[in-house]
């Protein structure tokens, strides 16, 4: 299926992709080849057959109800976190203006 | 003999029993690592003093008398998807590059308590998304049978390591032949176990219905030994299966008198390279030497596999991948002027080519108006592609294919052709679709000395039976002993 320039915009907006002018010529063309290439699916007939999410026979996995050492000690403190953080400030990750 | 020529099951045991010092393994394998990857670069980082800290400290244990593991003294690589505290985790992508793990994976706090050392970050098509390692944001790792050729992917530098004898075991991650398909081109034993058979968590997710764990080795014995170690149960990732986990070992000598293996007519293609397709017929004739029995079958969707992959990968990617907005780790874009710029600026900027096509091609299969034309039918396929499994498993116990259609292509040769590059992975493909475990071994190589592998498929959790197969065959074959000379 051919994808125009406009819809891989749109998909761009969506993802939070910022693409540059040759990376929106190049994926209208690459998406398009991809899409025609996985449309043979359509062919098939599928009307009652059951989606497979998962392939194992799991619904919801409970534990027991127990306390369990806090995530700060078994995954990190919050300064450890924090210090991957490209912008901080004290204990907060730190963002742009988010209300104008 | 050297330090580097042994098996890890060999250096366990001599470690245990004092014979040998984990330090004086270590430092053989780092040795060997400084005079061999300049030219591989299968690692993104190797892990000096800490690697030898932690073998240090295997010896201690041992000469204080206390029990070191199953694995004590034995160097591993790790893909650089897997978090290791302290240590980066790059993914091999811009976007990671000084992200630091404050946390071990599972697989890798099971390892350190087995007594393993880590000996460094392996290099990955980014964010496992690829078949060379080319996408790889900071070097392309080459095969060390033919260094202008890729090692396969994604996990590349793993398979590059254990091939060219750098590392005795490593880990790589397997979404759609990640393992298995490296592994055949470098020519040594790779395996994808059982969906759930191993914890994901701390693995940094691709696609996350598909993604296992799984070992790289020279032998069935020390794949065993590292399945062994990592497999099992885990409260942290509720996709892990809570099954008991059998003794792998104890099942490598289980007969193959009367195993039934099946030969998917769909595999066995026109236009499949005449090498590759002989060396698989000749391994296949080698288990029936054994008293395996072959017969030939069907999977009648085998054709639609790569399709249904390239639409729930991708998928299941554009929403993993989402994480990744320069806000609470990784790449920020600089110059930004409110919050949705810094989220597509970081993101444009930090991830490669392929990554950012396969967010791409995901967003659009499961955005409205296409959901059910893409990703609801894919779904749909999936199932018939797990239902010709089910059924051939009735009439046979495992399935034999080529682990892939040719041997290592050349660094550049697919790399600017998005669909040629995917159908390297033809035949790995399906296997993840159906949750199976897969094992490749090496069964040959072509006359421009290039290895090439053989796909052995199971039933769920019946790793121990592939095992079993690799092992006798290994008895009479020596395929796996060679090495490369880089």
């Amino acid at each position: 299926m051919a994808i125009t320039r406009k819809e891989v915009e749109h998909v761009a907006r969506l993802a939070r992709l910022a693409l540059t002018e040759e990376e929106k010529e190049r994926y209208t063309a690459q998406l398009g080849q991809i899409l025609t290439y996985v449309e043979k699916l359509s062919a098939l007939k599928t009307d009652h057959v059951t989606p497979t999410t998962h392939v194992l026979p799991l619904s919801n996995v409970w534990r027991e109800d127990k306390v369990e050492p806090s995530t700060a000690q078994t995954l990190g403190s919050p300064d450890e976190i924090l210090a991957n953080a490209p912008e901080r400030e004290g204990p907060l990750f730190k963002v742009k203006k988010v209300i104008e | 003999m050297s330090f580097t020529a042994l098996s890890a099951a060999e250096i366990a045991a001599k470690v245990r029993s004092q014979e040998m010092k984990a330090e004086a393994i270590t430092t053989a394998y780092l040795d060997r690592i400084r005079t061999l990857d300049p030219k591989i670069k299968a690692f993104n980082e190797v892990f000096i003093d800490r690697a030898l800290k932690q073998a240090k400290d295997v010896d201690a244990k041992i000469s204080k008398g206390e029990n070191a593991g199953a694995l004590a003294g034995v160097p591993i690589a790790v893909k650089d998807n897997m978090l290791i505290r302290g240590e980066r985790c790059t993914c091999s992508s811009k976007i990671l590059e000084r992200f630091v793990a404050t946390y071990d994976a599972t697989i890798i706090r099971k390892l350190r308590a087995a007594g393993a050392v880590f000996l460094g970050r392996t290099n990955l098509d980014e964010f496992a998304m690829g078949s060379s390692t080319e996408n790889s944001a900071f070097h392309t790792t080459r095969n060390p049978w033919d260094t202008e050729r890729i090692p396969g992917g994604s996990s590349g530098g793993s398979a590059a390591a254990v091939a060219a004898r750098m590392a005795p075991l490593a880990l790589g991650s397997d979404t759609g032949g990640s393992i298995r398909q490296p592994a055949a081109l470098c020519g040594i034993l790779g395996l994808k176990p059982t969906y759930g058979r191993v914890s994901r968590f701390g693995l940094i997710a691709f696609a996350s219905s598909l993604d296992q764990i799984g070992p790289f080795a020279t032998t069935a014995q020390d794949a065993a030994l590292l399945l062994q170690a990592i497999a099992g149960h885990d409260d942290r990732d509720s996709t892990s299966v809570d099954q008991p986990v059998p003794d792998y070992a104890a099942q490598l000598g289980h007969s193959l008198k009367g195993l039934r293996v099946g030969l998917p007519k769909e595999y066995f293609i026109s236009g499949m390279d005449p090498e590759v397709d002989k060396a698989v017929r000749d391994a296949i004739k080698v288990l029936e030497s054994f008293g395996a029995t072959t017969k030939p079958i069907s999977l009648p969707n085998t054709d639609h596999c790569l399709s249904v992959y390239y639409i729930l990968a991708p998928s299941e990617a554009s929403s993993n991948l989402s994480r990744f907005d320069g806000v609470r780790y990784g790449r920020r874009a600089k110059d930004v002027k409110n919050l949705l710029e810094l989220y597509e600026k970081s993101r444009g900027e930090g991830f490669g080519p392929e990554v950012k096509r396969r967010i791409m091609i995901g967003t659009y299969a499961l955005s409205s108006g296409y959901y059910d034309a893409y990703y609801a039918k894919a779904q749909k396929v999936r199932t018939l592609v797990k239902q010709d499994f089910d059924q051939a498993f009735q009439e046979v116990d495992v399935i034999a294919t080529p682990t892939s259609p040719s041997p290592a292509f050349k660094i550049g040769e697919k790399s600017s052709d998005p669909l040629q590059m995917y159908l390297s992975d033809i035949f790995t493909i399906s296997c993840n679709l159906a949750g199976l475990p897969g094992l490749s071994l090496p069964c040959g190589f072509t006359k421009s000395k290039l290895p090439i592998g053989l796909q052995l498929l199971g039933r769920p959790f019946e790793e121990g039976t592939l095992l079993s197969a690799a092992h006798h065959y290994e008895q009479t074959q020596s395929w796996n002993k060679e090495a490369p000379h880089p």
